[in-house]
């Protein structure tokens, strides 16, 4: 009797025990699992804005608060910024006066492959490709045959895999350029723990180029989607970047393919947009220059990098924060007088400096006051109002690509081709034309140093500089010399290693399968 | 959890009942000496497995099957009584008078579980009774053991009412993991200590090696702290207990900035003529001595009584009132606690249900503590109101137009008078554990514990437009809430039985489901108009998390020589996948109690002398990420989306995972000497451990694209704390009108991470870690492999031949001659910091790893001493900790030219530590900064006179003063060398407490 009721206990209490084991199996209540997002086509887009949004914003909050990448500030380690700072800081067209790490060493061509900012570019680019292989696996056929959505619904995601595939291949450019030799993972590796192999500059071009053959037919025609996306002008303009620079990638030029790809962004019917400064402001969004750009927005879009980084970083001294549509300048970022001296005149729109209270030689990077105030970015619109957010998130939108540099890159292929040269000579005027709302400074003939300057002053401070000294052999090395470049007041010649980023060391040791860049 | 059917079960566990075949009847009663009944004594006779206990009035009765038998009364407190009984005519009667077992109570600890008597313990088990616990007001409980127990480090928070502390036993084994100690409070696995009524504990009982944790497996890495309540007392009258503390909250002293005049040179000296014309001229006698102007004499008025009684019922309730001035103007903590403990008994003492209940309701006026650190720089020479309306009527910095400068600091007293921010907490938690004695011997009990925790937090902020703070928003409006839950339901068994004439056991085993929550709401952010400023999040937060266990213990008595104990716990959690949720965490113990051996007979030296081994394995799976092996996306915020032509897109993101995530596991050895000789007047232990923690838990760099971040959560490396842990405590004087008692322990403690990365490599500097103000990301410590972990971690200055460091550019007359090395007319980089690689430069590569700089001390010692004279009484408690350093932020951040203002629009003061520097510009990352932080604090002094009873035997009572935080000795150059994490940026300062203390009993 007694054991009777003693079972009974230890069975009624196993009970309990086998009715709480699925009790363990607890998931978010307000999140979905790759599956469940997936099986639904209405995400998509959901997913595909994320993709787009790598670039602009730092995580899952805006400004701050759920970062994608760990180890480094959020607002430092946001794309744009961080692309920003590698292509610009290093350069001439900047100078950053802060002591944070990992801004001395871009200012003066320094860092090693410890340096927190390479590390951000790195990881920010392979989390653009991460998201975009997770993306892309589901808009394969493999996930999408036996899923009950209409023809319709698996056309649109199909589209949405190319865009995927677009960016992928953007980041993927951007890692070419920056690091050359880097990890290869595409979307037939599961997300996981593993070790990537390591792809060679040259055949990771190659893999851009047969990727954006590929996805060339699924874009959709330049101009005819909803802004903010890629289309096939985005498109052919990343593959100009690539021709236009393959003899440093591969060291075989490409530079009639690059033309033919200016031509096709040319012919597609963007137009300059009459002021050269609007392009720059709060609602550049209506611009028809732009070929793509990442969006920002003070209300709905909001960072502690991209543009609203731009304007803040360059304001300081005797700048009025009114002027710039907020309310702070972070004193930072200068440019120096090297590049400043290339406007011959004070008739050109596009020197748009400060020059009060400002010293023109740098003595100290630190003090904001010396070097040449950069007044480009400016969160205010057309019509003079204060962007949407008068305090602190701008409104401005990042081109990657306009029309004016496809002009200028066409005018260089015509001059390293000696093909179209005409043609070429025409493009620049038009660009020169916006710059001094006449023809009197047209120039009748090209050469390669007039291209380069011509860059300096229509595409300063939008993350070219440094691809473009590259190209032209002045980056590293002694051809070319300003404010602190190799840690010197005048500049000094720096080893040409410094052409490449290193891999970081945390991905060195984390993959044994990655060999350094030469030099570092 | 099918909580309706797991009260069904629990019916029917409560229905069993013995039933006996009755030849005969023994009855009596049980008394003390005094001749007071004892009720629930336990009888039982050796004839059967009868067993009875006593009621209210002491009185038993049991059926017996022989005519002569050995009757047995059993109670706890009681020296057992044994007697030889005949029956006549099938009745007989035995009556028992027990004497107290003056030790044993004392030596009873609680265990998990359980209880145990102090000398059959195998492991490394520390009790504080309350009689030791410090003297004072306190908002929260962990100060009454400070100092109290070797290899505990206990770190306040700061000095804000409230505030609560870090706890670390015996190091920590986690690096991205908890490593906060488990809170058990009356059986119940807590969410912390809280605001707990400290007026309110018995005891704490500390769990450190693995023997005695392992029975809680996955959560006992970190040890385990049992908090127990007051109870009352079987038998006892009813008492009321009246306690009245009113105590005195001073700063003691102030960080040392540039005096006014100082100021005013330094300016005069080295600033632009920008700088030189923004200094005050208006009155050059203004002095503002800021850090006075927002500090107070802090205040607490702590009321308490407690009812107790057990003549029916044991119970006691205690009723708290607790209202903290604190010593930054309008901060203010009120705390109202009432804990009811009661214990009934049903079926003739068969069942009992301890039952405990607590609520804990504050209300915190959150001062703004941006006052602090602002307090410190800002401008003397400039007045606290500026004479006009605008801002409060505060003096602020503006720009050209009127508004506020924005990079500019605000007035202190206007970011504290100007910002309202009221938090109310609510907590209760409580439960019953029902004993249940099926049978009729007492060998044994079924418990079934129920209980649970409810934590519900809202609050409110205000600044009006006008104030300088908010302004360009327009101030500030906002709301928050939050709500915290924890479900536990454990049913387990305990034997305890002499099974042989040479063998105790004592076998425990249970099965225990708990379950958690956290959510709070999501609020838009508003300005003082109640205009949104940021929209909602679309999902509000939750979270929950559940641990389902199965666990077991034997606790073996050979002949009081040898115990050997045994357990094993089996732990699943739902914050791994299915393939890798359960974790079995096994243990074993030996002790040897040496005086039973036969070679030990006779001699008189020694009273205690037991020898302890302990092996285990215990886990972890506190990551503060209850989802970390799910493929999940989440929604981002209504201020991360992204435009597509006219519209804006919510983002949809996936969360990094790692689907192979699993327990970590921290193997503790533990060998221990328990001593006591000349009768216990001098008394203690002496233990040695190692533990070693494997697949770490850590935030690691992984593969760059093979996940959805660049850091995962992950498992990936491997770590060692070793240890001594030392107490000794001497009876000095004993005798009926005198007694005087020290207590000293000492500990250290090494840590040393072993590897730390998926791939084993020694070029890697480790994963930065320790983020300091000044700039953006700097960081100054590291985890690195070889090195303990929060290492510090920065550039190695150079210092001139008088000891000034080097700075880079700095102007060479400042420094001695030789500080040019290279002679080139200034201080090159190389030249300020060593040049570690020798490339010439001076870069991230050149950081150093400063082995054995940490934030951790390398030897904590306590001094305990109390005395006693007829009415007088008192103690005082000394803590010391030798070996840490400490990052001083406030002086590598304030201590620069640079930090008066550069080209901004304001001027800042600076701390005095710059006029020994002498640099222009921010030297975050120099060695100069990390700084020893070595100390002893005399943490408590105390003197009681016991007043005795007031009127006609009633009213006993006692007087008290007291003082906390009396005295601190430490060559740190910061204000307070003890700060969690050593990273100093000014915390809310420890005040010097005194207080005055009234007891009456009722």
């Amino acid at each position: 009797m007694k054991s009777i009721k003693l079972f009974s206990l230890l069975a009624g209490a196993a009970l309990i025990a086998a009715s709480c084991a699925k009790d363990l199996n607890l998931s978010p209540r307000y999140g979905l699992n790759a599956d469940a997002v997936y099986s639904n086509p209405d995400n998509y887009i959901n997913v595909l804005a994320k993709l787009y949004a790598g670039l602009s914003v730092s995580g899952n909050q805006g400004p701050a608060g759920m970062p994608d990448i760990g180890g480094i500030d959020e607002g430092f380690s946001q794309y744009v910024r961080v692309y920003w700072n590698l292509q610009e800081l290093p350069t001439d067209e900047a100078l950053c006066g802060w002591n944070d790490p990992g801004v001395p060493e871009l200012n003066t061509m320094t860092w090693n492959d410890n340096s927190s900012f390479v590390s951000a570019m790195y990881y920010r680019i392979y989390y653009q490709i991460a998201l975009a292989n997770e993306f892309i696996r589901y808009t394969m056929d493999e996930w999408l045959d036996g899923k009950d959505f209409t023809a319709e619904q698996v056309a649109m995601i199909k589209d949405m895999g190319a865009e995927a595939r677009y960016l992928r291949a953007f980041s993927y450019y951007h890692a070419l350029d920056l690091f050359g030799n880097v990890p290869f993972v595409d979307e037939s590796d599961r997300p996981g723990v593993y070790y990537p192999e390591q792809i060679d500059r040259a055949d990771l071009f190659k893999y851009i180029e047969t990727e954006l053959a590929d996805i060339e037919s699924l874009m959709v025609t330049a101009r005819t989607g909803a802004y903010g996306r890629a289309d096939l002008g985005a498109l052919h303009a990343l593959r100009a970047k690539l021709y236009l620079n393959a003899e440093v990638y591969t060291g075989t030029e490409r530079y009639a393919d690059a033309m033919a790809d200016c031509a096709a962004i040319i012919d597609a019917g963007y137009s300059l947009e009459p002021s050269y400064e609007h392009n720059f402001f709060a609602d550049n969004n209506s611009s028809n220059e732009f070929i793509f750009a990442a969006t920002f927005d003070g209300q709905h879009t909001r960072t502690w990098g991209g543009t609203t980084f731009l304007v803040h970083s360059h304001m300081g001294g005797t700048m009025d924060p009114a002027y710039f549509g907020t309310t702070s300048g972070w004193q930072g970022n200068r440019a120096t007088k090297s590049w400043y001296d290339k406007f011959s005149d004070t008739l050109d729109s596009r020197r748009l400096v400060w020059l009060d209270g400002m010293e023109d030689t740098i003595t100290t990077v630190g003090t904001f006051t010396e070097g040449i105030g950069i007044t480009k970015w400016r969160n205010v619109n057309r019509d003079g109002s204060a962007g949407s957010d008068p305090v602190t998130f701008v409104d401005i939108d990042f081109p990657f690509f306009r029309l004016a540099d496809a002009y200028l890159m066409y005018a260089e292929c015509a001059v390293r081709t000696g093909s179209n040269l005409s043609q070429g000579v025409g493009y620049f005027n038009l660009v020169r034309e916006r710059a001094y709302g006449n023809s009197d400074h047209n120039v009748s003939s090209l050469d390669l140093p007039l291209i380069l300057d011509e860059r300096a002053r229509e595409l300063y401070s939008e993350g070219h500089r440094r691809t473009d000294l590259v190209r032209f052999g002045q980056f590293s090395g002694g051809v070319y010399l300003w404010a602190f470049k190799g840690d010197e007041q005048f500049g000094t010649s720096t080893p040409i290693h410094y052409n490449l980023y290193p891999i970081p060391s945390s991905d060195l040791i984390s993959n044994q399968n990655l060999v350094q860049n030469p030099g570092y | 959890m099918n909580w309706k059917r797991t009260l069904g079960i629990a019916c029917v566990f409560l229905l069993i009942s013995p039933s006996a075949l009755a030849q005969g009847r023994i009855s009596g009663s049980v008394k003390d000496a005094n001749g007071a009944p004892l009720p629930g004594a336990a009888i039982s006779v050796d004839d059967s497995r009868n067993s009875a206990l006593t009621d209210n009035n002491g009185m038993y009765s049991i059926n017996v099957t022989a005519n002569q038998v050995n009757v047995t009364a059993t109670m706890m407190g009681y020296v057992t009584a044994r007697k030889s009984v005949s029956l006549i005519n099938g009745s007989g009667q035995a009556n028992f008078s027990l004497t107290e077992d003056a030790v044993a109570l004392d030596d009873i600890v609680v265990i998990g579980y359980g209880t145990s008597n102090i000398k059959d313990l195998t492991g490394s088990v520390v009790s504080i009774k309350s009689k030791s616990f410090q003297k004072g007001s306190f908002a929260s409980p962990e100060a009454l053991i400070l100092g109290k127990t070797p290899g505990v480090r206990i770190t306040s928070n700061s000095g804000m009412p409230g505030a609560g502390s870090r706890i670390r036993i015996r190091g920590g084994s986690s690096l991205n993991a908890s490593n906060d100690p488990l809170i058990v409070i009356d059986g119940l696995p807590a969410d912390g200590l809280g605001l707990l009524n400290p007026s309110d504990i018995e005891s704490f009982t500390i769990l450190k090696d693995a023997s005695a944790t392992a029975i809680y497996g996955s959560r006992a890495a970190n040890g385990v702290i049992l908090v127990t309540t007051k109870k009352g007392k079987a038998n006892a009258a009813f008492q009321a207990d009246v306690t009245a503390v009113t105590s005195f909250r001073n700063v003691t002293s102030q960080v040392d900035v540039l005096s006014t005049e100082q100021f005013r040179n330094v300016i005069g000296e080295n600033g632009t003529s920008a700088q030189q014309t923004r200094l005050a001229t208006s009155d050059p006698d203004q002095v503002t001595d800021w850090q006075k102007e927002i500090y107070q004499t802090g205040r607490v008025m702590d009321y308490n009584v407690a009812l107790t009684g057990g003549l029916k019922m044991p119970y006691r309730l205690g009723l708290g009132m607790y209202r903290e001035k604190g010593v930054l103007k309008r901060s203010e903590l009120k705390r109202y606690t009432a804990t009811l403990n009661a214990s009934p008994s049903f079926m003739h003492g068969k069942l009992k249900a301890n039952t405990s209940a607590k609520i804990i309701s504050s209300e915190n006026f959150y001062a703004n503590q941006g006052a602090i650190g602002t307090a410190v720089f800002y401008d003397p020479t400039r007045p606290v109101l500026s004479g006009d309306t605008a801002y409060g009527g505060y003096f602020e910095w503006t720009m050209p137009n009127g508004t506020p400068s924005a990079l500019s600091p605000r007035n202190p007293v206007g970011l504290l008078e100007l910002r309202d921010d009221v938090g109310y907490n609510t907590r209760a938690l409580g439960n019953i554990l029902f004993d249940y004695q099926p049978l009729a011997t007492s060998a044994l009990h079924l418990f079934m514990n129920v209980g649970g925790e409810y934590s519900y937090t809202h609050g409110n902020t205000f600044v009006p437009a006008y104030a300088a703070m908010n302004f360009n928003n327009g101030g500030e409006k906002n709301q928050y809430e939050s709500s915290r839950t924890n479900r536990l339901i454990e049913l387990y068994a305990n034997y305890n039985e002499q099974i042989s004439n040479r063998v105790h056991a004592d076998l425990t085993g249970g099965y225990s489901f708990q379950h958690w929550s956290s959510s709070s709401p999501s609020f838009p952010s508003l300005n003082a108009l109640g205009d949104t400023i940021s929209p909602a999040n679309p999902f509000p937060y939750f979270s929950e998390n559940a641990l389902m266990s199965f666990y077991g213990r034997g606790n073996f008595n050979i002949s009081n020589k040898y115990l050997l104990t045994a357990t094993l716990r089996s732990d699943g959690s739902s914050r791994f996948s299915k393939d890798a949720r359960w974790g079995l965490f096994p243990s074993a113990a030996l002790a040897w109690n040496m005086l039973e051996e036969d070679f030990f007979a006779g001699q008189t030296v020694f009273s205690n002398l037991k020898l302890r081994l302990g092996y285990g394995l215990t886990g972890q799976q506190d990551i503060y990420n209850d989802y970390g092996y799910i493929p999940n996306y989440n929604y981002g915020t209504a201020t991360a989306q992204y435009q597509f032509g006219n519209n804006w897109i919510d983002i949809l993101r996936p969360d990094a995972y790692d689907y192979n995530l699993q327990w970590e596991k921290t193997a503790t050895t533990n060998i221990a000497l328990d001593y006591g000789l000349l009768k216990g007047r001098i008394n203690g232990s002496l233990d040695f451990y190692t533990k070693n923690t494997f697949d770490l838990l850590g935030v690691v760099p992984i593969p760059a694209g093979t996940n959805f971040s660049n850091r995962v959560l992950t498992n990936v490396g491997s770590m060692t704390n070793n240890g001594i842990e030392a107490s000794v405590n001497l009876v000095l004087i004993d005798n009926s009108t005198t007694n005087f008692e020290i207590g000293f322990n000492a500990s250290r403690n090494r840590n040393q991470i072993t590897q730390l990365s998926l791939v084993q490599d020694t070029t890697s500097p480790g994963i930065q870690v320790g983020g300091i103000a000044g700039g953006v990301g700097n960081t100054i410590q590291i985890h690195a492999v070889g090195m303990p972990m929060y290492t510090f971690y920065s550039y190695e200055q150079i210092y001139d031949a008088n000891g000034r460091p080097l700075e880079r550019n700095g102007s060479l007359d400042q420094y001695s001659e030789g500080a040019d090395v290279n002679g080139n007319g200034k201080i090159d980089d190389i030249e300020a910091y060593v040049d570690q690689n020798g490339d010439g430069l001076i870069n991230t590569s050149d950081l150093v790893a400063w082995a054995g700089k940490t934030p951790e001390p390398r030897q904590i010692f306590g001094f305990t001493a109390t005395f006693s004279h007829k009415r007088w009484s008192g103690g005082m408690t000394w803590r010391a900790e030798q070996g840490q350093y400490m990052y001083n932020n406030l002086s590598s951040n304030h201590g620069n030219y640079f930090e008066v203002g550069g080209s901004m629009r304001h001027l800042n003061n600076l701390v005095t530590d710059y006029l020994n520097t002498g640099f222009r510009s921010p030297q975050y990352l120099s060695s100069y900064y990390i700084q020893e932080a070595s100390f002893i604090r005399l943490d408590n002094l105390y003197l009681s006179y016991n007043l005795g009873t007031l009127y006609k035997d009633k009213y006993a009572s006692s007087l008290n003063i007291s003082m906390q935080n009396a005295l601190v000795i430490t060559k740190y150059k910061g204000l307070d060398p003890e700060i969690a994490g050593g990273i100093d940026n000014m915390i809310y300062p420890r005040p010097r407490v005194i207080n005055l203390q009234l007891n009456v009993s009722l």
